[in-house]
């Protein structure tokens, strides 16, 4: 036995939550404890107990008013659903904000794609305040989100894709400041670029795709950077823009 | 897999959840109306490998909010729970209604937290998140709800007691 056992992991025991070389170290410490193994034993009972007694609901027919309740509702328009989005906004954010809690265990990347998409929610249709700062002063833009962030930030260029760059924002992350860049194309479809500068184990990992709504995502961590670029491109075309942001910042 | 198909995907598994949180079919359902409806209300921007955790979390919210309109005190108490009339039997339907009284007594904080432990299989952690608390809370209230349900059941009449270890 390496360490005690706390209350906790007596219960991670007996709800089977432990890995198995621990769940073997206590299953061997509760053999000369008959009155905590009788313990463990009661709360596997009450577990077992619920499932007999609940899971019969499984089987149950769904009534027909609550599958009607989904089916009456399918998912609406892009356009629609990006209005609607903002009202939803706050009970969107209030749930992401909840994982703030998790992300202390959790990966980065598990949050990176969903935050970066509501970000470009929110910015990318606006008209007159797209940006806190615009393109026009981009040394400005970049020394200031770089010290906001503790490093080096550059926005890429993406001219060749031909997007143009329009300014940039500061948001709050989960543990700090994050950047958001925003880009542009002729026919005035935006891209943003979420920087965040706060991954605690510092892994490179490949490109991943998320959809959230309407919007797709590829995004990858690189040492403490994590990076998202979200728009409303197919998978394709994205993943071209954020080869060509990923080259500049990897040269 | 549209988003639909996969919100009717998780119905069953939240009637289960709603069913023993409310202890009342009928009540059970409504929740899980309401749930749906405002599920289907915010669907934007939402990441499909936690919708689980993320309807979940939204009836939450609601059952708190209704238990907050029921003035806090519509649980009975573990003193009247005594006196009602209830037999141990090896009857199914009479275990079933047992437990569910027992639940009804426990504070609506400590029934959640048992029964996304017990019942649904949640992990602490992942119980914590749909419960918007830290996860010590999460286990403090397990700790309490386990002891306090053992206390209940043990208390029911013709119920041998169980011995109670410190």
């Amino acid at each position: 036995m390496n360490s005690p056992v706390s209350q906790e992991e007596l219960h991670a025991y007996a709800d089977d939550r432990l890995p198995p070389q621990r769940r073997a170290e206590i299953q061997a410490w509760l053999q000369a404890r008959p009155e905590l193994q009788a313990e463990v034993d009661l709360w596997r009972a009450q577990n077992t107990r619920l499932h007999r007694s609940f899971d019969r609901v499984l089987d149950e027919p769904v009534p027909a008013r609550l599958s009607e309740a989904v089916r009456r509702r399918r998912t609406r328009p892009q356009r629609l659903a990006a209005a609607l989005g903002w009202l939803a906004l706050g009970g969107v954010l209030g749930f992401v904000l909840r994982d703030a809690y998790q992300a202390r265990t959790a990966p980065v990347q598990a949050s990176l794609p969903r935050q970066a998409a509501i970000a470009h929610a929110v910015y990318a249709p606006e008209v007159r305040h797209p940006v806190e700062v615009g393109a026009e002063q981009e040394n400005h833009l970049v020394g200031w989100l770089s010290k906001r962030l503790g490093a080096e930030l550059k926005p890429p260029r993406l001219a060749d894709a031909g997007f143009a760059l329009v300014g940039g924002r500061l948001l709050p992350g989960e543990s700090g400041p994050v950047a958001q860049f925003m880009y542009q194309d002729a026919r005035g479809q935006r891209l943003t670029l979420y920087v965040r500068s706060d991954a605690r184990d510092h892994r490179e990992t490949a490109f991943r795709y998320a959809r959230e709504g309407g919007i797709g995502v590829f995004y990858w961590l690189d040492g403490k950077f994590g990076y998202a670029l979200s728009g409303e491109l197919p998978k394709d075309e994205l993943l071209k823009v954020a080869t060509a942001v990923y080259k500049q910042l990897n040269p | 897999m549209t988003s639909s198909d996969a919100i009717v995907a998780e119905i069953p598994r939240l009637r289960r959840y709603a069913r023993a949180l409310t202890g009342d079919p009928a009540r059970a359902d409504d929740l899980v109306q309401d749930t749906l409806e405002r599920a289907l209300g915010r669907f934007f921007l939402f990441r499909p490998g936690n919708l689980r955790a993320w309807l979940f979390s939204i009836m939450h919210n609601l059952f708190i909010n209704q238990a907050k309109a029921r003035r806090d005190g519509a649980w009975e108490d573990e003193a009247v729970l005594a006196e009602l009339p209830a037999r141990a039997t090896q009857d199914d339907a009479l275990e079933v209604r047992d437990l569910a009284r027992c639940l009804q007594a426990l504070p609506p904080e400590q029934r959640e937290v048992l029964l996304l432990v017990g019942l649904e299989e949640m992990s602490y952690e992942e119980a914590a998140r749909v419960l918007g608390v830290p996860l010590g809370t999460v286990m403090s209230r397990l700790f309490r709800a386990r002891e306090r349900l053992r206390g209940l059941l043990a208390g029911l009449p013709a119920q041998a007691r169980l011995k109670v270890v410190k």
